[in-house]
């Protein structure tokens, strides 16, 4: 079923889902929405799975054609959406009819948005995955970013009964500023003493060399022992690796699965999904944690994942 | 930290997720025997909670599900694997793979470099690098890239001092004592000396990846008409493997 035609591909706008598990043996990266709580969001907000495909938009949204009666819900970053001009809100559901154009502003705060259509987007499932992987040049829509003149395919659904809202106070503000909770480790060996220290103590600003694949970060150089080169092994979502300039680099959706770098430290899950929406010149800041409250959050925040869906405010059509 | 094989395997937290077992600091055939023996009894033992593995040359990173199982039952569980594994037959016999590969010219920009910085001939070159035989010690980098060693240290050259924007898909290179082939068109900097027709990573096909952790490779010297002929064959998609 024809949903959207693509009017403007926006700056970087892919297909993600939940991503792809299970291949990383074969250096297939996960891939999948960079902000996975609100790609979540959205698909809840139209009543969908929560690990269908969405569009992911990158700080500058595209412009779409509705070429059907349909519903979405556009979550993530603050990107000024509006259906034929006028500006709609965020973080609910959005009744489109057939001919309607859905644009974006400026992204107001944090670095992608999420647009869910009722039903998920029909892309060729990939190795158990929708997602786009540009790099390898397979997933989401021939393995690319959108471009004008696409056509977005979804699934034949009956209409909504109900629309859906997320609770004020469920809604994350992104404000430039990011405390991110770390366990350290696998190689926090590698570094001296002072080195763990300045890496703990200091905000990093992140560089203008930020997209899927995982973000450069400027600061204070972090200090190896010695060497700050290891036998490549392998790189998960959320490392942090230090090379030998001392600056670190966050490890994201799209990364390479084998590195060469020790890894300092390794990002907590749920703040991972919130480093989704880092964009360049915003600060991070790393909070050390034991593992031990690194798998208390994990579960708490799984828990209100899973809760999510019986929390929005419900309002019938 | 000098290169070496650990006593005994180093067990180390990656994030809240993950469990890394490191065997040594070092690219070697016994450090990387015990990686894929492990990784294939691990997989064998069907833990509750362990999502995926990922056996590199020295060590084995297990993702878990911490809703399903605790970091402290994981290692407890790995260990006693671990603990028996010289009792199982080692390593599954890997399979044997010949890689054809047109070396020289267009298809290979660096062969004449890795032969002046050694003082050989280019044919000398090829001859070394196709002589031996290879095992395939993970797949990383991009999609189905595997890393392979170790070429002889007449052949091992540095890498490009700045990495190519672009490589083709299907070129072979070396890097120091290892050499590989890209799957699909990648930056890289990898000393390039020929290419294959092989298709190396294909989505579309369970497994994706041609060569596994563990797999035996010889590179087969071929000329360019057959290159082109594999080439053709390839792209009508009636020859996927040269087993």
């Amino acid at each position: 079923m024809h949903v959207f035609q693509v009017l403007k591909p926006g700056l970087f706008t892919t297909v993600q889902d939940m991503g792809r598990f299970g291949y990383l043996k074969y250096g297939v990266p996960i891939s999948g929405a960079m902000d996975s709580f609100s790609l979540i969001a959205a698909n809840l907000l139209t009543e969908n799975s929560p690990t269908d495909a969405c569009l992911e938009i990158t700080l500058i949204g595209p412009e779409l054609k509705a070429l059907t009666k349909t519903y979405i819900a556009v979550t993530g970053g603050d990107a000024e959406p509006k259906i034929n001009g006028k500006n709609v809100p965020m973080w609910q559901t959005l009744q489109l009819q057939e001919g309607d154009i859905i644009s974006f502003g400026k992204m107001k705060s944090g670095c992608r948005a999420y647009i869910s259509i009722k039903g998920g987007i029909n892309t060729p499932l990939m190795l158990g995955s929708r997602s786009t992987y540009v790099r390898g040049g397979f997933g989401g829509i021939n393995g690319r970013q959108l471009k004008a003149g696409d056509i977005i395919e979804g699934f034949a659904t009956p209409p909504l009964k109900t629309e859906y809202l997320m609770p004020e106070e469920l809604i994350p503000q992104y404000t430039g500023k990011f405390t991110v909770h770390v366990v350290l480790g696998p190689q926090a060996d590698m570094f001296t003493e002072n080195g763990i220290t300045t890496f703990l103590s200091n905000p990093y600003k992140v560089t203008s060399e930020a997209d899927r694949m995982g973000y450069r970060l400027e600061g204070p150089s972090i200090e190896h022992k010695a060497k700050a080169d290891i036998v490549s092994d392998a790189l998960l979502l959320g490392a942090i690796q230090v090379p030998k300039n001392g600056k670190p680099i966050l490890i994201m959706r799209d990364a390479q699965t084998t590195g060469g770098y020790p890894k300092i430290a390794v990002a907590t899950t749920p703040d991972i999904s919130l480093l989704g929406q880092a964009k360049p010149n915003d600060a991070i800041e790393f909070f050390k944690i034991t593992m031990q409250l690194s798998h208390e959050k994990t579960k708490a925040y799984y828990r209100l994942l899973n809760n999510l869906g019986a929390m929005l405010i419900k309002r019938p059509y | 930290m000098q290169a070496k094989i650990y006593e005994s395997a180093r067990y180390l937290p990656f994030g809240d997720s993950a469990l890394v077992i490191e065997f040594g600091e070092v690219i070697s055939l016994e450090a990387n025997q015990k990686v894929i023996a492990l990784n294939q009894a691990v997989s064998k033992a069907n833990i509750i909670g362990v999502e995926e593995t990922v056996p590199t040359y020295r060590s084995l990173l297990i993702r878990y599900n911490p809703l399903k199982i605790t970091y402290e039952q994981l290692v407890f569980q790995i260990k006693d694997i671990e603990k028996n594994l010289n009792k199982l037959a080692a390593e599954t016999e890997g399979r044997r793979i010949v890689v054809p590969v047109v070396y020289g010219g267009t298809y290979g920009p660096d062969l004449g470099f890795v032969a002046r910085y050694h003082g050989i001939t280019e044919e000398m070159v090829v001859k070394l690098h196709s002589e031996k035989e290879y095992r395939v010690y993970m797949i990383g980098f991009v999609a189905g890239f595997p890393y392979l060693g170790e070429v002889p240290d007449e052949i091992a050259t540095p890498r490009l001092e700045t990495p190519r924007l672009k490589v083709p898909a299907g070129s072979v290179g070396i890097a120091e004592k290892q050499t590989g082939i890209y799957p699909c068109e990648a930056p890289g900097g990898w000393r390039i000396i020929g290419r294959t027709p092989l298709k190396l990573f294909n989505p579309l096909q369970h497994p994706p990846a041609l060569l596994r952790p563990g797999d035996t490779v010889k590179f087969k010297p071929i000329s360019e008409s057959e290159f082109k002929t594999n080439e053709g064959a390839i792209l009508k998609g009636r020859m996927e493997t040269c087993l």
